[in-house]
């Protein structure tokens, strides 16, 4: 176990209906640190992200956010954690596409109650620093795949989330643009401290991570473990 | 890497100098392994023996040769033939990588745990070249690149090898 962790699994275990999603997976991740979770379809990578997020609650074991437990905070205050502490990059579907860029970035601000004229200059820097600049007017349907990826790690990072989960970021998209999008998603994470947990199976996506975890059959592996992070 | 024949292909721009060609080769090729000079001028000198290279007369100067060399017919004849030419496809499977797991399995050792430490290695080297790439000048990344299609080819066997370790190890220990 790494000492002072920002998030941590004890033998957290998961099933769905008879399914075993996840067995006793123990991880703990430091702050600014960025982890790749790896492993074949269906080995509970997705899961233990959902659970280290708080989307999910584990049939047993603890989730530790910050030195309070996570799994065993209600509804209400699960969901306020998530707004304003973590941030969420997926696959697809994660824009309003009635809304323009501009609108979505802004959105988990204007949510958190931010002051309307606040939310939208905050929201146009980060289009700036995620080279999306001159698309702030544009309905998101419009958009490339990897500038649809770019508009969803501007509205992740517009709260200044403490962990950012990315649930197979480039896994739409072709290599190069894949390469672009985790270099910004990274690099910025990087710039501002931020801890980035990335489910992948890409190995390009794991190399811009500083280490990797494997997750096969619910079981978590840890090539690091014995307090080694890098 | 064919050293004679990169030196051969470099002379065919233009003819030059054996510290030219060195620091054209240590720069487009060589990175990280410089080729030393003696090596640059027993090549030229092989070269030319061969007829694939001309010296021209010895120039006042300093340095151990300042002989410009020219490639011949029969040298741009030999670029030609090799730069058409593919270059053998590696038997990936007859590496170590294989070795191991097989023996692992067969003596009964952890060959998952193998498996995993190689991959966290091969990743620990991909991070290198990701940064390699992130900061350098476009040869670099090109030459990166090539490094991490390697390296992600080989994470794919340890994958596909990884599930399919039940069933190796029934075939290996079964004879």
């Amino acid at each position: 176990m790494i000492v002072n962790a920002l998030l941590r699994a004890e033998k957290v275990s998961r099933s769905y209906g008879n399914t075993a999603a996840l067995v006793e997976a123990d991880l703990s991740v430091t702050a600014s640190e960025v982890v790749a979770i790896m492993g074949p379809s269906g080995s509970g990578k997705s899961t233990l992200l959902h659970l280290l997020a708080g989307i999910f609650t584990p049939d047993s074991g603890e989730v530790w956010f910050d030195g309070r437990r996570l799994d065993t905070l209600d509804d209400s205050r699960r969901s306020e954690l998530r707004r304003t502490a973590f941030g969420f990059v997926f696959q697809f579907g994660q824009l309003v596409p009635e809304l323009t860029v501009a609108d979505n970035v802004a959105l988990p601000l204007l949510l958190g109650r931010t002051r309307r004229k606040d939310a939208y200059a905050r929201a146009v820097s980060w289009l700036e620093r995620l080279e999306l600049a001159d698309l702030g007017g544009r309905r998101t349907g419009e958009l490339s795949g990897g500038q649809t990826q770019r508009v969803a790690i501007a509205r992740a990072l517009v709260t200044r989330p403490r962990v950012v989960f990315a649930d197979e970021p480039t896994g739409a998209l072709d290599s190069l643009t894949g390469e672009h999008v985790m270099d910004l998603l990274v690099g910025l994470a990087r710039e501002e401290g931020t801890t980035v947990i990335v489910v992948t199976h890409d190995v390009r996506v794991a190399a811009c991570a500083d280490r990797e975890i494997i997750v096969r059959d619910g079981r978590v592996t840890d090539p690091y473990a014995g307090g080694v992070v890098r | 890497m064919s050293v004679p024949l990169a030196l051969l292909g470099l002379l065919e721009r233009e003819p030059s100098h054996g510290y030219d060609l060195k620091h054209d080769y240590d720069t487009y090729f060589g990175r990280g392994k410089p080729l030393p000079f003696g090596q640059v001028y027993s090549t030229l000198a092989r070269l030319a023996r061969d007829g694939k290279v001309t010296a021209g007369q010895s120039e006042p100067g300093d340095g151990p040769d300042r002989k410009r060399y020219a490639i011949t017919p029969i040298g741009r004849s030999e670029v030609e033939s090799w730069l058409a030419e593919p270059v053998a496809a590696e038997p990936y499977l007859q590496t170590v990588l294989f070795t191991k797991v097989v023996l692992a399995l067969m003596l009964g050792r952890d060959a998952a745990g193998y498996l995993d430490a190689q991959r966290a290695a091969h990743l620990r080297r991909m991070r290198e070249l990701t940064e390699i790439r992130r900061e350098g000048a476009l040869i670099d990344v090109l030459l990166a690149d090539h490094a991490l299609f390697r390296l992600e080819a080989d994470l794919r066997w340890i994958d596909v090898t990884q599930a399919r370790l039940g069933a190796l190890a029934e075939t290996v220990r079964g004879r």
